[in-house]
Protein backbone atom coordinates (compact mmCIF):
# COMPACT_ATOMS: atom_id res chain seq x y z
CA UNK A 1 0.00 0.00 0.00
CA UNK A 2 1.28 3.40 -1.04
CA UNK A 3 2.09 5.46 2.24
CA UNK A 4 1.77 8.89 3.58
CA UNK A 5 5.00 10.83 3.57
CA UNK A 6 6.72 12.36 7.10
CA UNK A 7 9.21 15.08 5.43
CA UNK A 8 11.00 17.47 7.63
CA UNK A 9 12.40 20.57 6.27
CA UNK A 10 15.60 22.41 6.33
CA UNK A 11 16.34 25.99 5.97
CA UNK A 12 19.41 26.91 4.59
CA UNK A 13 21.32 30.51 4.79
CA UNK A 14 24.91 30.09 3.19
CA UNK A 15 25.34 26.59 3.12
CA UNK A 16 24.28 26.25 7.20
CA UNK A 17 20.99 25.38 8.77
CA UNK A 18 19.66 28.41 10.47
CA UNK A 19 16.58 28.02 12.98
CA UNK A 20 17.55 26.60 16.15
CA UNK A 21 18.20 23.01 16.15
CA UNK A 22 17.97 20.89 19.04
CA UNK A 23 19.51 17.67 18.74
CA UNK A 24 21.84 16.36 21.24
CA UNK A 25 24.13 13.65 18.44
CA UNK A 26 24.60 16.81 16.64
CA UNK A 27 28.07 17.73 17.04
CA UNK A 28 27.71 20.85 14.90
CA UNK A 29 23.69 21.66 14.78
CA UNK A 30 24.39 24.20 11.82
CA UNK A 31 25.68 21.39 9.58
CA UNK A 32 22.69 20.37 7.45
CA UNK A 33 24.76 17.11 6.05
CA UNK A 34 24.74 15.98 9.31
CA UNK A 35 21.29 16.39 10.09
CA UNK A 36 20.09 15.00 6.68
CA UNK A 37 21.52 12.18 7.21
CA UNK A 38 20.11 12.16 11.47
CA UNK A 39 16.53 12.55 9.34
CA UNK A 40 16.94 9.82 6.79
CA UNK A 41 18.48 6.97 9.50
CA UNK A 42 15.22 8.03 11.19
CA UNK A 43 12.97 6.97 8.86
CA UNK A 44 11.79 10.34 7.38
CA UNK A 45 10.80 9.50 3.71
CA UNK A 46 12.32 12.87 2.30
CA UNK A 47 13.61 15.64 2.64
CA UNK A 48 13.10 19.18 1.35
CA UNK A 49 16.08 21.72 1.67
CA UNK A 50 15.01 25.61 1.36
CA UNK A 51 17.69 28.25 0.52
CA UNK A 52 16.55 31.77 2.25
CA UNK A 53 19.82 32.85 0.42
CA UNK A 54 18.90 32.49 -2.58
CA UNK A 55 21.50 35.56 -3.96
CA UNK A 56 23.28 34.17 -7.23
CA UNK A 57 27.02 34.36 -5.64
CA UNK A 58 25.49 32.47 -2.97
CA UNK A 59 24.35 28.84 -5.28
CA UNK A 60 27.49 27.57 -5.63
CA UNK A 61 27.62 27.04 -1.89
CA UNK A 62 24.35 25.51 -2.02
CA UNK A 63 25.38 23.42 -4.82
CA UNK A 64 28.27 22.00 -3.25
CA UNK A 65 25.99 21.65 -0.34
CA UNK A 66 23.83 19.23 -2.53
CA UNK A 67 26.43 17.26 -3.83
CA UNK A 68 27.43 16.24 -0.26
CA UNK A 69 23.62 15.54 0.97
CA UNK A 70 23.46 13.59 -2.39
CA UNK A 71 26.42 11.37 -1.32
CA UNK A 72 25.21 10.94 2.15
CA UNK A 73 21.88 9.91 2.28
CA UNK A 74 19.42 7.49 0.29
CA UNK A 75 16.30 8.98 0.50
CA UNK A 76 15.12 11.83 -1.89
CA UNK A 77 15.06 15.21 -1.63
CA UNK A 78 13.70 18.65 -2.70
CA UNK A 79 15.96 22.03 -3.12
CA UNK A 80 13.86 25.16 -3.31
CA UNK A 81 14.27 29.45 -2.68
CA UNK A 82 15.16 31.13 -5.40
CA UNK A 83 14.66 29.25 -8.12
CA UNK A 84 13.66 30.82 -11.43
CA UNK A 85 14.95 29.27 -14.81
CA UNK A 86 16.13 26.32 -16.53
CA UNK A 87 19.25 26.90 -16.11
CA UNK A 88 19.17 26.95 -11.86
CA UNK A 89 17.09 23.59 -12.16
CA UNK A 90 19.79 21.73 -14.22
CA UNK A 91 22.38 23.32 -12.35
CA UNK A 92 21.11 21.75 -8.96
CA UNK A 93 19.86 18.49 -10.24
CA UNK A 94 23.31 18.16 -11.75
CA UNK A 95 24.31 18.30 -8.29
CA UNK A 96 22.71 15.91 -6.93
CA UNK A 97 18.95 17.20 -6.18
CA UNK A 98 16.09 14.81 -6.90
CA UNK A 99 13.19 17.68 -7.00
CA UNK A 100 13.43 20.90 -7.32
CA UNK A 101 10.68 23.96 -5.99
CA UNK A 102 9.58 26.67 -7.41
CA UNK A 103 6.90 29.42 -5.69
CA UNK A 104 7.49 33.02 -6.67
CA UNK A 105 8.81 32.18 -10.27
CA UNK A 106 6.17 29.99 -11.24
CA UNK A 107 3.57 33.39 -10.33
CA UNK A 108 5.68 35.41 -12.14
CA UNK A 109 5.53 33.43 -15.18
CA UNK A 110 3.32 30.47 -14.90
CA UNK A 111 5.09 28.84 -18.49
CA UNK A 112 8.17 28.04 -16.74
CA UNK A 113 6.08 25.21 -15.10
CA UNK A 114 5.47 24.20 -18.43
CA UNK A 115 8.77 24.55 -19.69
CA UNK A 116 10.52 23.03 -16.53
CA UNK A 117 8.09 20.04 -17.15
CA UNK A 118 8.97 19.08 -20.57
CA UNK A 119 12.45 19.66 -19.97
CA UNK A 120 13.22 17.37 -16.68
CA UNK A 121 10.50 15.77 -16.49
CA UNK A 122 7.21 16.65 -13.84
CA UNK A 123 8.53 13.98 -11.74
CA UNK A 124 10.92 16.35 -10.06
CA UNK A 125 9.21 19.98 -10.29
CA UNK A 126 7.30 20.75 -7.34
CA UNK A 127 5.30 24.17 -7.14
CA UNK A 128 4.95 25.66 -3.50
CA UNK A 129 1.90 27.45 -2.87
CA UNK A 130 2.16 29.74 0.00
CA UNK A 131 -1.58 30.95 0.77
CA UNK A 132 -3.27 33.40 2.98
CA UNK A 133 -6.87 33.97 3.84
CA UNK A 134 -8.17 37.24 3.20
CA UNK A 135 -11.94 38.02 4.30
CA UNK A 136 -12.84 34.29 3.78
CA UNK A 137 -10.66 34.17 0.42
CA UNK A 138 -7.77 31.88 -0.11
CA UNK A 139 -5.45 34.38 -1.85
CA UNK A 140 -1.61 33.02 -3.29
CA UNK A 141 0.81 35.28 -1.41
CA UNK A 142 4.24 35.26 -2.87
CA UNK A 143 7.76 36.59 -1.06
CA UNK A 144 7.40 34.20 1.88
CA UNK A 145 4.13 34.94 2.21
CA UNK A 146 4.52 38.83 2.03
CA UNK A 147 3.36 39.44 -0.80
CA UNK A 148 -0.23 38.83 -1.80
CA UNK A 149 -1.32 38.31 -5.32
CA UNK A 150 -5.31 38.30 -7.01
CA UNK A 151 -5.03 34.31 -7.84
CA UNK A 152 -7.12 32.23 -5.77
CA UNK A 153 -5.31 29.72 -4.21
CA UNK A 154 -7.80 26.48 -5.63
CA UNK A 155 -7.51 28.12 -9.09
CA UNK A 156 -3.88 28.63 -9.15
CA UNK A 157 -3.66 25.01 -7.36
CA UNK A 158 -5.51 23.06 -10.78
CA UNK A 159 -3.68 25.69 -13.18
CA UNK A 160 -0.01 24.88 -12.07
CA UNK A 161 -1.24 20.98 -12.08
CA UNK A 162 -2.77 21.22 -15.82
CA UNK A 163 0.80 22.63 -16.78
CA UNK A 164 2.60 20.03 -15.85
CA UNK A 165 3.58 20.24 -11.84
CA UNK A 166 4.55 16.65 -10.45
CA UNK A 167 3.49 17.68 -6.99
CA UNK A 168 1.81 20.51 -5.26
CA UNK A 169 3.72 21.92 -1.65
CA UNK A 170 0.89 23.95 -0.03
CA UNK A 171 1.52 26.10 3.03
CA UNK A 172 -1.16 27.99 4.80
CA UNK A 173 0.60 31.48 6.14
CA UNK A 174 -1.90 31.79 7.93
CA UNK A 175 -1.53 28.65 10.26
CA UNK A 176 2.70 28.14 10.02
CA UNK A 177 4.45 28.65 13.03
CA UNK A 178 0.66 28.64 15.06
CA UNK A 179 1.15 24.78 16.53
CA UNK A 180 -2.41 24.78 16.26
CA UNK A 181 -2.78 21.88 13.50
CA UNK A 182 -2.96 22.07 9.17
CA UNK A 183 -5.24 24.14 6.74
CA UNK A 184 -7.18 20.80 6.05
CA UNK A 185 -10.10 22.51 4.76
CA UNK A 186 -8.08 23.83 2.11
CA UNK A 187 -6.04 21.08 1.56
CA UNK A 188 -8.69 18.26 1.28
CA UNK A 189 -10.34 20.73 -0.98
CA UNK A 190 -7.44 20.81 -3.33
CA UNK A 191 -6.21 17.05 -2.91
CA UNK A 192 -9.63 15.69 -3.62
CA UNK A 193 -9.65 17.97 -6.80
CA UNK A 194 -6.72 17.37 -8.09
CA UNK A 195 -4.86 14.53 -9.63
CA UNK A 196 -1.01 15.05 -8.72
CA UNK A 197 -0.01 14.57 -4.73
CA UNK A 198 -0.52 17.47 -2.28
CA UNK A 199 2.37 17.93 0.80
CA UNK A 200 0.63 19.71 3.56
CA UNK A 201 2.78 22.89 5.52
CA UNK A 202 2.16 25.33 8.07
CA UNK A 203 0.86 24.77 11.79
CA UNK A 204 2.11 21.04 12.94
CA UNK A 205 2.28 21.01 16.53
CA UNK A 206 1.01 17.75 17.68
CA UNK A 207 0.86 13.95 16.42
CA UNK A 208 -2.85 14.30 16.44
CA UNK A 209 -2.30 17.54 13.51
CA UNK A 210 -0.41 14.70 11.27
CA UNK A 211 -3.37 12.21 11.50
CA UNK A 212 -5.87 14.79 11.35
CA UNK A 213 -3.74 16.45 7.85
CA UNK A 214 -3.56 12.60 6.53
CA UNK A 215 -7.36 11.48 6.98
CA UNK A 216 -9.42 14.99 6.79
CA UNK A 217 -6.70 17.04 5.10
CA UNK A 218 -6.59 14.17 2.61
CA UNK A 219 -2.75 15.51 2.37
CA UNK A 220 -0.07 12.69 0.63
CA UNK A 221 2.86 14.31 2.56
CA UNK A 222 3.44 16.52 5.34
CA UNK A 223 6.03 18.99 6.13
CA UNK A 224 7.34 20.34 9.28
CA UNK A 225 10.52 22.51 10.77
CA UNK A 226 10.93 22.94 13.94
CA UNK A 227 9.10 20.19 15.79
CA UNK A 228 11.61 17.83 14.52
CA UNK A 229 14.49 19.98 14.90
CA UNK A 230 13.59 20.90 18.42
CA UNK A 231 12.87 17.41 18.89
CA UNK A 232 9.29 18.17 20.20
CA UNK A 233 8.14 15.01 17.92
CA UNK A 234 10.88 12.26 16.84
CA UNK A 235 10.32 10.81 13.82
CA UNK A 236 9.93 7.00 14.98
CA UNK A 237 7.58 7.88 17.86
CA UNK A 238 5.49 9.88 15.10
CA UNK A 239 5.70 6.74 12.83
CA UNK A 240 4.69 4.72 15.51
CA UNK A 241 1.68 6.66 16.33
CA UNK A 242 0.52 7.27 12.95
CA UNK A 243 0.60 3.34 12.14
CA UNK A 244 -1.49 2.72 15.55
CA UNK A 245 -3.90 5.01 14.09
CA UNK A 246 -4.56 3.10 10.70
CA UNK A 247 -2.62 5.68 8.80
CA UNK A 248 -0.67 4.07 6.07
CA UNK A 249 3.36 4.88 6.89
CA UNK A 250 6.79 3.32 6.07
CA UNK A 251 8.37 1.51 8.89
CA UNK B 1 7.14 -6.09 9.88
CA UNK B 2 10.07 -5.65 9.90
CA UNK B 3 11.97 -2.65 11.17
CA UNK B 4 14.68 -1.97 8.74
CA UNK B 5 16.17 0.49 11.04
CA UNK B 6 17.05 -2.01 13.20
CA UNK B 7 18.40 -4.29 10.23
CA UNK B 8 21.71 -4.35 9.61
CA UNK B 9 23.48 -6.05 6.46
CA UNK B 10 24.96 -9.17 6.90
CA UNK B 11 27.02 -9.66 3.98
CA UNK B 12 29.87 -7.38 2.47
CA UNK B 13 31.09 -6.92 -0.87
CA UNK B 14 33.90 -8.19 -0.07
CA UNK B 15 35.59 -9.14 -2.92
CA UNK B 16 35.36 -5.66 -3.90
CA UNK B 17 39.26 -4.46 -3.14
CA UNK B 18 40.57 -1.30 -4.48
CA UNK B 19 43.05 -2.98 -6.85
CA UNK B 20 40.48 -5.49 -7.70
CA UNK B 21 37.16 -3.82 -8.38
CA UNK B 22 35.15 -4.63 -10.04
CA UNK B 23 33.76 -2.04 -13.86
CA UNK B 24 30.06 -1.06 -13.73
CA UNK B 25 28.95 0.45 -16.48
CA UNK B 26 26.06 2.73 -15.91
CA UNK B 27 23.95 3.38 -19.56
CA UNK B 28 24.77 7.44 -20.90
CA UNK B 29 21.66 8.49 -22.66
CA UNK B 30 18.88 11.57 -22.68
CA UNK B 31 17.20 10.40 -19.73
CA UNK B 32 17.20 12.41 -16.60
CA UNK B 33 18.97 12.98 -13.47
CA UNK B 34 21.33 9.97 -12.79
CA UNK B 35 23.96 11.43 -10.44
CA UNK B 36 21.87 10.09 -7.49
CA UNK B 37 22.39 5.95 -8.91
CA UNK B 38 26.29 7.11 -9.10
CA UNK B 39 26.26 8.47 -5.80
CA UNK B 40 24.70 5.29 -4.18
CA UNK B 41 26.66 2.88 -6.02
CA UNK B 42 30.28 5.11 -4.80
CA UNK B 43 28.63 4.21 -1.51
CA UNK B 44 28.80 0.43 -2.14
CA UNK B 45 32.60 0.76 -3.00
CA UNK B 46 31.57 0.20 -6.88
CA UNK B 47 33.79 1.65 -9.46
CA UNK B 48 30.92 3.32 -12.08
CA UNK B 49 31.34 5.19 -14.79
CA UNK B 50 28.71 6.59 -16.61
CA UNK B 51 29.14 5.59 -20.41
CA UNK B 52 27.20 5.63 -24.04
CA UNK B 53 30.51 3.93 -25.32
CA UNK B 54 29.75 0.70 -26.69
CA UNK B 55 33.12 -0.78 -26.24
CA UNK B 56 32.96 0.36 -22.42
CA UNK B 57 29.41 -1.63 -21.94
CA UNK B 58 30.98 -4.76 -23.07
CA UNK B 59 33.99 -4.91 -21.20
CA UNK B 60 31.82 -4.13 -17.75
CA UNK B 61 31.28 -6.80 -15.46
CA UNK B 62 28.18 -5.35 -14.72
CA UNK B 63 25.52 -2.90 -16.44
CA UNK B 64 22.93 -0.74 -14.82
CA UNK B 65 20.60 0.99 -17.04
CA UNK B 66 19.05 4.40 -15.28
CA UNK B 67 16.28 6.28 -16.39
CA UNK B 68 13.46 9.25 -15.55
CA UNK B 69 12.14 10.65 -18.44
CA UNK B 70 10.02 9.52 -21.54
CA UNK B 71 10.04 6.18 -23.22
CA UNK B 72 10.05 7.38 -27.07
CA UNK B 73 12.69 9.67 -27.01
CA UNK B 74 14.59 7.30 -24.92
CA UNK B 75 14.34 4.44 -27.33
CA UNK B 76 15.01 6.86 -30.32
CA UNK B 77 18.43 7.96 -28.85
CA UNK B 78 19.34 4.34 -28.18
CA UNK B 79 18.85 3.49 -31.35
CA UNK B 80 20.86 6.22 -33.03
CA UNK B 81 23.76 5.45 -30.82
CA UNK B 82 22.87 1.25 -31.81
CA UNK B 83 22.98 0.96 -27.62
CA UNK B 84 19.65 -1.13 -28.45
CA UNK B 85 21.51 -3.76 -30.18
CA UNK B 86 24.56 -3.65 -27.38
CA UNK B 87 21.54 -4.14 -24.30
CA UNK B 88 19.89 -6.92 -26.39
CA UNK B 89 23.59 -8.80 -26.95
CA UNK B 90 24.87 -8.50 -23.71
CA UNK B 91 25.42 -11.71 -21.57
CA UNK B 92 26.34 -9.80 -18.19
CA UNK B 93 23.77 -9.04 -15.13
CA UNK B 94 21.91 -6.13 -16.31
CA UNK B 95 19.80 -3.97 -14.20
CA UNK B 96 17.11 -1.65 -15.49
CA UNK B 97 16.01 1.09 -13.22
CA UNK B 98 12.42 3.00 -13.85
CA UNK B 99 12.27 3.85 -17.21
CA UNK B 100 15.02 1.40 -17.54
CA UNK B 101 12.70 -1.70 -16.65
CA UNK B 102 10.15 -0.13 -18.97
CA UNK B 103 12.62 0.01 -22.07
CA UNK B 104 13.70 -3.13 -21.43
CA UNK B 105 9.91 -4.84 -22.18
CA UNK B 106 8.28 -5.00 -25.12
CA UNK B 107 6.04 -2.15 -25.80
CA UNK B 108 5.08 0.83 -23.85
CA UNK B 109 1.75 2.91 -24.00
CA UNK B 110 3.97 6.10 -23.65
CA UNK B 111 3.76 7.57 -27.00
CA UNK B 112 2.81 4.46 -28.32
CA UNK B 113 6.59 3.05 -28.23
CA UNK B 114 8.41 -0.12 -29.14
CA UNK B 115 11.02 -0.84 -26.71
CA UNK B 116 13.55 -3.67 -26.61
CA UNK B 117 11.70 -6.74 -25.74
CA UNK B 118 14.09 -8.43 -23.33
CA UNK B 119 10.98 -9.21 -21.64
CA UNK B 120 7.73 -9.68 -23.45
CA UNK B 121 5.69 -7.83 -21.55
CA UNK B 122 3.50 -4.44 -21.72
CA UNK B 123 3.78 -1.36 -19.97
CA UNK B 124 0.74 0.60 -19.22
CA UNK B 125 -0.14 4.32 -17.93
CA UNK B 126 -2.20 3.73 -14.22
CA UNK B 127 -5.79 4.97 -15.15
CA UNK B 128 -7.46 5.87 -11.57
CA UNK B 129 -11.00 5.12 -11.02
CA UNK B 130 -11.01 7.38 -8.55
CA UNK B 131 -8.86 10.46 -8.64
CA UNK B 132 -9.13 11.34 -4.92
CA UNK B 133 -7.85 8.14 -4.24
CA UNK B 134 -5.30 7.06 -6.55
CA UNK B 135 -3.33 10.19 -8.59
CA UNK B 136 -0.97 9.63 -11.35
CA UNK B 137 1.99 9.75 -10.40
CA UNK B 138 2.43 6.95 -8.49
CA UNK B 139 4.95 8.69 -5.98
CA UNK B 140 6.18 7.64 -2.45
CA UNK B 141 7.03 4.53 -0.41
CA UNK B 142 5.38 1.19 -1.59
CA UNK B 143 5.81 -2.47 -0.36
CA UNK B 144 7.15 -4.87 -2.43
CA UNK B 145 5.41 -8.23 -2.33
CA UNK B 146 5.03 -12.01 -2.92
CA UNK B 147 8.79 -12.30 -3.34
CA UNK B 148 10.42 -14.59 -5.31
CA UNK B 149 13.39 -16.76 -4.02
CA UNK B 150 16.01 -14.41 -5.94
CA UNK B 151 19.54 -13.36 -5.47
CA UNK B 152 18.48 -9.80 -5.99
CA UNK B 153 16.33 -10.35 -3.15
CA UNK B 154 18.18 -11.70 -0.57
CA UNK B 155 18.19 -11.19 3.15
CA UNK B 156 15.41 -8.26 2.56
CA UNK B 157 12.83 -7.76 5.47
CA UNK B 158 8.87 -8.97 4.47
CA UNK B 159 7.06 -6.53 2.18
CA UNK B 160 10.37 -4.20 2.24
CA UNK B 161 9.37 -0.47 1.31
CA UNK B 162 11.06 1.24 -1.96
CA UNK B 163 10.32 4.71 -3.38
CA UNK B 164 8.23 4.83 -6.71
CA UNK B 165 7.56 8.02 -8.82
CA UNK B 166 5.98 6.67 -12.03
CA UNK B 167 2.71 7.01 -14.25
CA UNK B 168 3.25 3.57 -16.29
CA UNK B 169 4.38 0.15 -14.93
CA UNK B 170 4.69 -3.20 -16.13
CA UNK B 171 1.62 -5.91 -16.37
CA UNK B 172 2.55 -9.33 -14.36
CA UNK B 173 4.35 -11.80 -16.06
CA UNK B 174 5.88 -14.86 -15.31
CA UNK B 175 9.17 -12.72 -15.54
CA UNK B 176 7.76 -10.59 -11.96
CA UNK B 177 9.66 -11.61 -9.12
CA UNK B 178 8.36 -8.98 -6.28
CA UNK B 179 4.70 -7.01 -7.03
CA UNK B 180 3.41 -3.62 -6.06
CA UNK B 181 -0.26 -3.16 -5.48
CA UNK B 182 -1.16 0.24 -6.60
CA UNK B 183 -4.64 0.29 -8.08
CA UNK B 184 -4.02 -2.63 -8.80
CA UNK B 185 -0.67 -4.96 -9.10
CA UNK B 186 2.39 -4.67 -11.16
CA UNK B 187 5.54 -5.72 -11.87
CA UNK B 188 8.15 -4.48 -9.18
CA UNK B 189 11.15 -6.56 -9.91
CA UNK B 190 11.56 -8.58 -13.37
CA UNK B 191 14.11 -10.69 -13.57
CA UNK B 192 15.08 -13.15 -16.90
CA UNK B 193 18.43 -15.03 -17.52
CA UNK B 194 21.22 -12.31 -17.25
CA UNK B 195 18.65 -9.30 -17.44
CA UNK B 196 16.90 -7.49 -14.21
CA UNK B 197 14.80 -4.79 -13.71
CA UNK B 198 13.26 -2.66 -11.00
CA UNK B 199 10.58 -0.24 -11.28
CA UNK B 200 11.29 1.76 -8.01
CA UNK B 201 14.43 3.97 -7.13
CA UNK B 202 16.52 1.57 -5.39
CA UNK B 203 19.56 4.77 -4.79
CA UNK B 204 16.79 6.50 -2.99
CA UNK B 205 15.23 3.53 -1.28
CA UNK B 206 17.27 3.70 1.83
CA UNK B 207 18.87 0.60 3.08
CA UNK B 208 16.40 -2.08 1.00
CA UNK B 209 17.84 -0.17 -1.85
CA UNK B 210 20.56 -0.28 -1.14
CA UNK B 211 20.99 -4.33 -0.18
CA UNK B 212 18.57 -4.43 -4.06
CA UNK B 213 22.26 -2.60 -5.69
CA UNK B 214 24.16 -4.53 -3.20
CA UNK B 215 22.68 -8.11 -3.91
CA UNK B 216 22.84 -7.17 -7.96
CA UNK B 217 26.72 -6.00 -7.60
CA UNK B 218 27.38 -9.76 -6.12
CA UNK B 219 25.46 -11.70 -8.76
Amino acid sequence: MLTKRIIPCLDIKDGRTVKGVNFVELRDAGDPVELAKIYSDEGADELVFLDITATVDKRKTLAELVTKVAKAINIPFTVGGGISTIEDVKFLLAAGADKISINSAAVHNPQIINDMAAEFGSQCIVVAIDTRNVDGIDFVHTHGGRKATLLRTQAWAHEVCDRGAGEILLTSMDHDGTKAGFFNELLAEISSALSIPVIASGGAGSMEHFKDVFTFGKADAALAASIFHFKEIGIPELKGYLGNEGVSIRK
Amino acid sequence: MTDVRCWVFTSGIGHLTPDNKMKIAVIKYNSGNVQSVLYALERLGADAELTDDPELIRAADKVIFPGQGEASSAMRYLKERKLDQVISDIKQPFLGVCLGLQLLCEHTEENDTECLGIFPVKVKRFVPENSQEFKVPHVGWNELENLADNPILKDLPANPFVYYVHSFYAELSEFTIAQTHYIHDFSGILHRDNYYAIQAHPEKSGLVGEKILENFLSL
